[in-house]
């Protein structure tokens, strides 16, 4: 896997795709110079003398700087490449500062600020200097053995495309509502209702669908002939590969693991999920926002979905993938999967951090020999904490948010709206979902393992 | 002299196919929507918001193309590949080293990525334009079923070309169904399940040995998969999108301000 060639046996592995990376980038500018000054979209940022720094001028500038950066790609030359590479210590710096604590608070914080300064990000010009960016990082990094080896591995291409193109539609979508909020607050109507008019769908859907059809097969041509499937090993019950992972889509789930027992993680929550999403237009009785781009108009709605499916979904796939390596022990992007490393596991049930460090008792225990029922009398009372706890986090927790400000601002009128019914399952539902980050920030700060731990009868929580 | 496309488009033969001339004018574009079989899943006009890719991002319509794709390359593969830990790792080596025109597993593999990738676009989609609001709440819920038979198809196709990659992935994503509350035998509550002192719940009778259709990954299990993956899942996924594309004609078309 983690493949350690000399470096200018590497450097000519990947000559090919990063000088082609870098044209591609460098075309895709030229592109973009070339709509602007055609379409007299071109804004014109600041004038010296004679010459307008204009936004189509930036995009030509960018074009030639990939441009010149292709060659050195292709250069195999060390010293040339280090150029276009992330300086090593830095490399070294962000794999030591990388962990699931601050990739996870990491990732939830620039998309936290993304949102809120959305009329700001969203600007074209300002998107599109991100996507440079991005790819230029990217770019950057594939000059690390570490980091190619697990980017290029066939089945992980998939994933840096899911990337991308979610950042693109996620941009495109966040565009469009910032634009239709703008309009609402001059009391607009929504940019979708400006096409109302009726078009014959031959030719104007048809085509486009015909067109969208052409694409799609050049594209996965083009994909079939550049990348192989991977083929490994025969099958083999005998040798466990390290790490074990599921397919990628499935790498949220499995990285749950590492917060919950399998039940929950493989069996509860993906039927929670489903079950989740299959209610939401009956959960959600905001009448706004139906048939066009919107967030002030459906916050809440918007934000928990962005939240559970940007968040606890695709950056888990993400780290499950690029982050996780043998033993599942987490790696930074650079660094190398070392199947001896050693994460310290020092963590301690709820139970015990109640009866041990807190009253400073033992642990209730049934003497031996008594039966069942005493057995079971023993460990509930031994996991009271725990379980008067979640008890109350799905029932009591619901109708305090009713109650009590900050939070009855917001969840009173959904109460009112809703009827005591579909009020607790949407309010359990979300408080589910809320647990996973809840349950990860106990882990990293109090070391906290189980809620509930019954070993006894393989019920952990 | 009339020219050849002429005396094609004036030919019996022709004529019997196309029961209407070209679609050049108002009429004959209205006409073609209504007699062709492949088109009249579309109405004849739309709002021209509910078409525009900025609003749709096709997504919907190129998760079904790549369903198309795959179900093309898929029976394609299956001249070639027999479920038995005899031959399938050596019908998947061969399709790559021996077969003519040997693009078929990678269309088909990445295909499969590609439609896991696109039904969650489509999903978020339609989600941001909040197009599962009422009348279509329903349609949310086929989509859902959708999402979630892609996905399988995705997972039990993975496990056919029998390799490292294939059995583990299989393993480790099986494995929690060893886990499941009661009916798995490391499932909390199984051990309750006992008669006389006999677990009812084992390894040979839990909710895994029936996916697995044995104790571990196995020729049972690769046959259970093939036929999931070749018959049973893209049946269910057809008649769905069917009922799918059906709903959105009947819900009103693609959604827009009201
Ligand atoms: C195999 C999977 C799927 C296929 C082939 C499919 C196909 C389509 C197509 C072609 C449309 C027309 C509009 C468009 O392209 O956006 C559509 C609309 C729709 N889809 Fe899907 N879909 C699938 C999965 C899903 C999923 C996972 C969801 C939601 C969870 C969903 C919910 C909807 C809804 C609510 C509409 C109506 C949207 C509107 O009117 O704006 N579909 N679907």
């Amino acid at each position: 896997m983690h493949g350690h060639l000399p470096l200018d046996e590497f450097l000519v592995q990947i000559r090919g795709f990063l000088g082609s990376y870098y044209v591609a980038l460098a075309t895709m500018n030229a592109i973009a110079a070339l709509y602007l000054w055609q379409t007299g979209k071109s804004k014109i940022w600041l004038r010296v003398g004679p010459i307008e720094l204009s936004s189509s001028l930036a995009c030509l500038a960018a074009s030639g700087l990939f441009l010149l950066v292709s060659p050195i790609a292709y250069s195999v030359d060390p010293s040339l490449v280090d150029v276009i590479s992330i300086p090593k210590p830095l490399r070294a710096g962000l794999d030591k500062a990388m962990t699931p604590v601050s990739y996870s608070i990491g990732t939830f914080f620039v998309l936290a600020v993304l949102f809120v300064g959305r009329r700001w990000f969203s600007r074209p010009e300002i998107a599109w200097t991100g996507l440079n960016l991005s790819l230029l990082l990217m770019g950057f990094s594939m000059t690390d053995q570490n980091f190619a080896s697990v980017v290029t591995k066939p089945d992980n291409v998939p994933i840096v495309g899911l990337v991308f193109l979610l950042g693109f539609f996620t941009w495109l979508a966040t565009r469009r509502a910032v634009l239709n909020d703008e309009r609402a607050a001059r009391g607009e109507p929504p940019l979708e209702a400006l096409d109302s008019e009726k078009v014959l769908v031959w030719p104007d859907l048809v085509y486009t669908e015909l067109i969208c059809m052409v694409a799609l097969t050049a594209l996965m041509l083009l994909w079939a002939i550049g990348l192989q499937a991977p083929l490994e090993e025969p099958a083999s019950a005998m040798k466990t590969p390290n790490p074990s992972k599921a397919p990628w889509y499935f790498l949220g789930l499995q990285e749950m693991l590492v917060y919950y027992d399998p039940w929950m993680a493989g069996v509860v929550l993906p039927v929670t999920v489903i079950g989740g999403l299959m209610a939401i237009p009956y959960l959600d009785f905001n009448k706004l926002g139906n048939g066009y781009y919107t967030i002030t108009q459906r916050r809440f709605a918007y934000v928990t979905f962005q939240f559970g499916f940007l968040v606890l979904w695709i950056t888990l796939i993400v780290m499950g993938t690029f982050l996780r390596g043998p033993n599942w022990n987490f790696f930074g992007f650079y660094e190398t999967w070392d199947a001896h490393k050693v994460e310290a596991l020092n963590n301690v049930d709820l139970s015990q951090h109640f009866w041990i460090s807190l009253l400073n008792r033992p642990m209730p225990k049934a003497p031996e020999n008594s039966d069942l029922l005493v057995k079971i009398v023993y460990v509930v009372f031994r996991e009271l904490p725990g379980i008067a706890l979640i008890a109350g986090y799905f029932t009591v927790l619901p109708p305090l948010l009713v109650i009590f400000p900050p939070f009855s601002a917001l969840f009173r009128n959904m109460y009112l709206k809703m009827g005591f019914l579909r009020y607790m399952v949407m309010s359990n539902l979300l408080l589910t979902m809320a647990l996973l980050p809840i349950k990860m920030v106990l882990r990293w700060t109090i070391n906290l393992k189980y809620f509930i731990a019954i070993p006894e009868y393989l019920l952990n929580f | 002299m009339p020219s050849l496309s002429e005396i094609i488009r004036e030919s019996q033969i022709w004529k019997s196919i196309f029961r209407h001339p070209m679609p050049v004018d108002r009429r004959n574009r209205i006409v073609v929507m209504l007699t062709n079989f492949f088109l009249h899943l579309h109405p004849v006009s739309a709002k021209k918001q509910g078409i525009a890719l900025s609003y749709t991002w096709c997504m919907g319509g190129v998760t079904f193309f790549l369903f198309l794709i795959e179900t093309i390359t898929g029976v394609l593969l299956m001249f070639y590949y027999r479920p038995t830990l005899e031959w399938a790792y050596s019908d998947i080596l061969a399709l790559r080293d021996v077969t003519s025109l040997g693009l078929m597993r990678e269309l088909h593999r990445w295909g499969a990525h590609a439609m896991v990738i696109t039904v969650w676009l489509h999903m978020y989609r339609v989600f941001l334009t909040g197009s599962y609001k009422p009348p279509r709440e329903f349609n949310w819920v086929v989509g859902v079923i959708l999402l979630l038979l892609t996905l399988l198809l995705s997972f039990t196709g993975y496990l056919l070309p029998w390799d490292q990659l294939a059995i583990w992935a299989i393993t480790v994503g099986s494995n929690m169904a060893r886990a499941h509350p009661v009916l798995g035998h490391e499932g909390p509550g199984a051990a309750l399940l006992t008669v006389d002192g006999i677990d009812m719940i084992t390894n040979a009778s839990d909710a895994r040995f029936g996916l697995l259709g044995a104790r571990f990954v196995g020729e049972e299990t690769l046959n259970r998969f093939y036929v999931l993956h070749c018959v049973a899942i893209p049946l269910a996924a057809s008649l769905l999108i069917a009922i799918h594309f059906w709903r959105v004609r009947k819900d009103g078309g693609i959604s827009g301000p009201l």
